[in-house]
C-alpha cells in the first residue's frame, strides 16, 4: 500500500488527492499530501504514474504496510520505476504502442 | 449539460441519462446515451479513469472480427460456458464490441502493432484505455462527478426517477433527478484485496434489488487467480510459466507424478488442494529469456511485487496465495430482461460487472477477454436504452417532486438503530465466501449452515445499521457485501450439482436436467428459482 511521500519530490499539485480511487490522501496547510486512510489502499500503483514528479512510493504488500523507508526508497532507486517501465513520463500516459502482451497472448495458448 | 440548480444550491442536479460509476462500463455507457442526444451525468465513487478492476490492468479483449469465422468461434467458446450462456448474446457482444474498438482507433487509441504490420486491438492496457476514455467522455459533454459516491435510487413508484449520494470529502448530500439510470458499479470482490478491488462492494446489486430487479449467476463466484502471497496482483497470465512446490521446495505433482506446472491451466485445482494444506512457493521458470523480457515490459505491474520485495522469480521460489475475485471474474449479476440491458424496473439499466455475465460466459469465467468486451458492449446498448427511455419519459420533468428514495440496510434500518460492529460484520461474511475450502470447494451441508449464519447477519444489518455523514458510503458498502455473499451462497446451496467454477465435493457431476440459469430475488427474504427457457429472448420491459 501507499507508504512514501517524498516531501522533497512532491510539487504540492493536488493530483494524487485527485486520481485516488479509494480517496487514501488529505492535504496539509502546505499542500503537501497525507496518507490519511492508508488501510483503504487498493495497491493499484496508480497514484505513482500519475504524480507528474515520481514523489510518492507504494509498497508491494497489499493488506498492511511494510515499514520501508524514505531513504530505502531513494537508495533503490524505486521512485518512478512502473511509470519508466510502462512508458508514462512527468504523469503523462504512453508506451502502449509498444507493449509487447500479445506476444504473450499467442504464446500463452 | 446537465443543471446545477441555482435556487437550492450544489446538491441538487438534473440529466436525462445517470450514469453509476466509471469503469470502462460507465464509460462506454456515457458515451453512448450523450451520442444518442442525452444530457449525461457520470457519478464515481472514486475517480473516472482509475477506479474499478480495468485501470490498473492490461486486458485482453474478446476480438472476432465479422466474417465467416465469427460463428464458429463463438460456438467454440460457448461450449466451454456450461451450456448456461446465449450465443445469440455472445455474437452481438463480440459485434458490438469490435466496432466499439474499430472506434477507439479512430480516435486514435495508440494500439501496438503486430509482426503483421497491423493493429493489434485485442489488448487494453488499463491505465491508458481508461485515461483515453475520460477525455473521450469529457469531450462528448459528459459532466463527470468524481469522488461522488452514490447510496441510493430514486423511485417515483413507477420507474426509477434519479439517485442520492453524498460528497466523499464532506460527507454534503447530493441528489440527481434522471429521466434514467445506469448502474455500472461493477461487481463485488467481499473486501478481498486484489487489483481495483475496494470499489467493488456490490453497490449496484444492492440498489437494483431494492429497486425491484432480480439477480441471475450468483452461484458462480469460485473464480480465484494466484498472486503473490500479500500481494494485489490477482493476475494469472505469468504463472502460465510457472511450477508449483511445497514449503521445503519440493516439486508438487499431480495424480499422475507429474510436476504442477502452469496455474491457470489444469493444475489449478491441485495448486488449491496443496494451499488448503499449507504454503505453496512458486517459480516462474518455464519461461524463456524472451518471454521473460515479454512479461517484464507487457505485464510490469505483475512484476512490482517481486522487484519491491527484492526476488527474481524466474529463478527464486516465492509464496503465492488464490485470491478470491467474487463476482469481479465470476458471472454473477443483475440479471437483464431487454435487449439493451434493461433490468425489467423501468429506467434503470446495467452494465459491465455490475450485470450478470452468464450470458455471455455462463458458469465460466469471463475474466479478462469476454468481460473487456462485454463492458463496451452492454455500456454502449445500456447508454442508448437509458437514453430513449429518458426521451419518451422527461417531457413532463414533473416526477422528481415525487421521487422518494429507495435506501434501506445501512440508511434506513428496518428496526432500532444501534452500534453495529462493521469490522466483525466483514470478518463474518468474508469467512464463508472467501477461503478455498468454503467457496473453491464447496459442499451442500456447509452451504446450508453457511446460509443460515448469513442470515442471521443480514438480520444484524439491515434491521440496526445506520452510517452517519461520510461513513454512510462503509455503511452501504458493508450492506452489499453481506447481501451479496448471501445471494451468492443461496444460489450455490440451489445448485445441487457441480458446473463450471461451482465445485460440489459432495455433488462432482453436472447434471444435465440443471442446465438452466438460477435467478435469486429478496432481500429480507431471498427466494432461488430456474429460469424459465427463452425467458431472455421474449420479455420486453415497457
Amino acid at each position: 500500500m501507499i507508504e512514501i511521500v517524498s516531501e522533497q519530490r512532491c510539487i504540492r499539485c493536488d493530483i494524487c488527492e485527485r486520481v485516488c480511487p479509494a480517496f487514501v490522501f488529505d492535504r496539509d496547510d502546505e499542500g503537501l499530501p497525507v496518507i490519511a486512510r492508508q488501510d483503504d489502499c487498493q495497491t493499484c500503483y496508480l497514484c505513482e504514474i500519475y504524480c507528474p514528479t515520481d514523489a510518492l512510493f507504494v509498497a508491494e504488500r497489499a493488506d498492511g504496510p511494510t515499514g520501508i523507508t524514505l531513504a530505502e526508497v531513494e537508495a533503490r532507486g524505486l521512485f518512478g520505476t512502473y511509470a519508466r517501465a510502462l512508458g508514462w513520463s512527468r504523469g503523462r500516459a504512453g508506451g502502449t504502442e509498444a507493449d509487447p502482451t500479445h506476444r504473450l497472448r499467442v504464446a500463452q495458448v | 449539460m446537465a443543471v446545477r440548480s441555482a435556487s437550492t444550491g450544489s446538491d441538487r442536479l438534473q440529466a436525462d441519462v445517470l450514469v453509476i460509476g466509471g469503469g470502462p462500463a460507465g464509460a462506454w455507457a456515457a458515451f453512448s446515451a450523450a451520442q444518442a442526444g442525452a444530457k449525461v451525468v457520470l457519478a464515481d465513487k472514486g475517480y473516472f479513469g482509475t477506479s474499478g478492476a480495468t485501470a490498473p490492468s492490461n486486458t485482453g479483449t474478446w476480438c472476432v472480427p465479422p466474417g465467416e469465422g465469427r460463428a464458429h468461434v463463438v460456438e467454440r467458446r460457448w461450449q466451454r460456458t456450461g451450456g448456461l450462456a446465449e450465443p445469440r448474446w455472445m455474437t452481438r457482444c463480440v459485434d458490438r464490441a469490435y466496432e466499439s474498438l474499430l472506434r477507439l482507433v479512430e480516435w486514435g487509441y495508440p494500439f501496438p502493432t503486430d509482426d503483421t504490420g497491423q493493429l493489434y486491438i485485442a489488448n487494453l492496457r488499463g491505465p491508458d484505455y481508461m485515461r483515453f476514455m475520460r477525455r473521450q467522455v469529457q469531450k462528448a459533454g459528459v459532466v463527470i462527478l468524481d469522488h461522488h459516491p452514490v447510496l441510493e435510487l430514486l423511485s417515483d413508484g413507477e420507474a426509477v426517477t434519479g439517485a442520492a449520494g453524498i460528497v466523499r470529502a464532506t460527507g454534503a448530500d447530493w441528489t440527481i433527478d434522471a429521466g434514467a439510470v445506469v448502474l455500472a458499479t461493477g461487481g463485488v470482490a467481499f473486501f478481498e484485496r486484489i487489483l481495483g478491488g475496494t470499489g467493488l462492494t456490490g453497490d449496484g446489486y444492492l440498489m437494483a434489488v431494492e429497486a425491484g430487479a432480480s439477480l441471475s449467476g450468483m452461484e458462480f463466484t469460485g473464480k480465484y487467480s494466484l498472486a503473490p502471497m500479500n500481494s494485489s496482483l490477482n493476475k494469472g497470465l505469468p504463472f502460465r510459466w510457472a511450477s508449483f512446490f511445497g514449503p521445503d521446495g519440493r516439486p508438487l505433482l499431480d495424480r499422475d507424478g507429474h510436476p504442477l506446472q502452469n496455474g491457470i491451466g489444469a493444475a489449478e485445482k491441485d495448486v488449491a488442494r496443496a494451499l488448503i494444506r499449507g504454503p505453496v512457493l512458486a517459480r516462474l521458470d518455464l519461461a524463456d529469456e524472451a518471454l521473460q523480457d515479454w512479461l517484464l515490459k507487457g505485464q510490469p505491474n505483475c512484476f512490482l511485487p517481486y522487484q519491491r520485495a527484492g526476488i527474481d522469480p524466474f529463478r527464486d521460489l516465492f509464496e503465492v496465495t488464490l485470491k478470491a475475485e467474487g463476482t469481479v471474474r465470476g458471472s454473477g449479476g443483475i440479471r437483464l430482461a431487454t435487449d439493451d440491458c434493461g433490468v425489467g424496473v423501468p429506467g434503470l439499466y446495467a452494465a459491465g460487472d455490475a450485470a450478470t455475465r452468464e450470458l455471455m460466459a455462463g458458469a465460466s469465467s469471463g475474466g479478462g477477454a469476454i468481460n473487456a468486451s462485454w463492458a463496451i458492449a452492454s455500456g454502449w446498448w445500456s447508454g442508448h436504452g437509458a437514453a430513449q427511455h429518458a426521451r419518451r419519459r422527461c417531457a413532463a420533468a414533473a416526477f422528481r417532486h415525487q421521487s422518494k428514495p429507495l435506501g434501506r440496510a445501512g440508511l434506513r434500518p428496518s428496526a432500532a438503530a444501534r452500534p453495529v460492529d462493521q469490522a466483525a460484520v466483514v470478518e463474518a461474511v468474508r469467512s464463508e465466501v472467501i477461503p478455498l475450502d468454503r467457496n473453491y470447494f464447496r459442499n451442500g451441508p456447509h452451504l446450508d449452515a453457511a446460509l443460515a449464519r448469513l442470515d442471521g447477519v443480514w438480520d444484524e444489518v439491515s434491521g440496526h445499521l445506520v452510517g452517519e455523514g461520510r461513513d454512510r458510503l462503509r455503511a452501504r458498502e458493508v450492506a452489499a457485501v453481506t447481501a451479496s455473499a448471501r445471494w451468492s451462497v443461496a444460489a450455490a446451496a440451489a445448485r445441487g450439482e457441480s458446473r463450471g467454477m461451482h465445485r460440489r465435493t459432495d455433488r462432482p457431476e453436472t447434471d444435465p436436467a440443471s442446465a438452466r440459469r438460477l435467478i435469486v430475488d429478496g432481500l429480507d427474504v431471498v427466494a432461488v428459482r430456474p429460469e424459465a427457457e427463452a425467458v431472455i429472448a421474449g420479455e420486453r420491459a415497457s
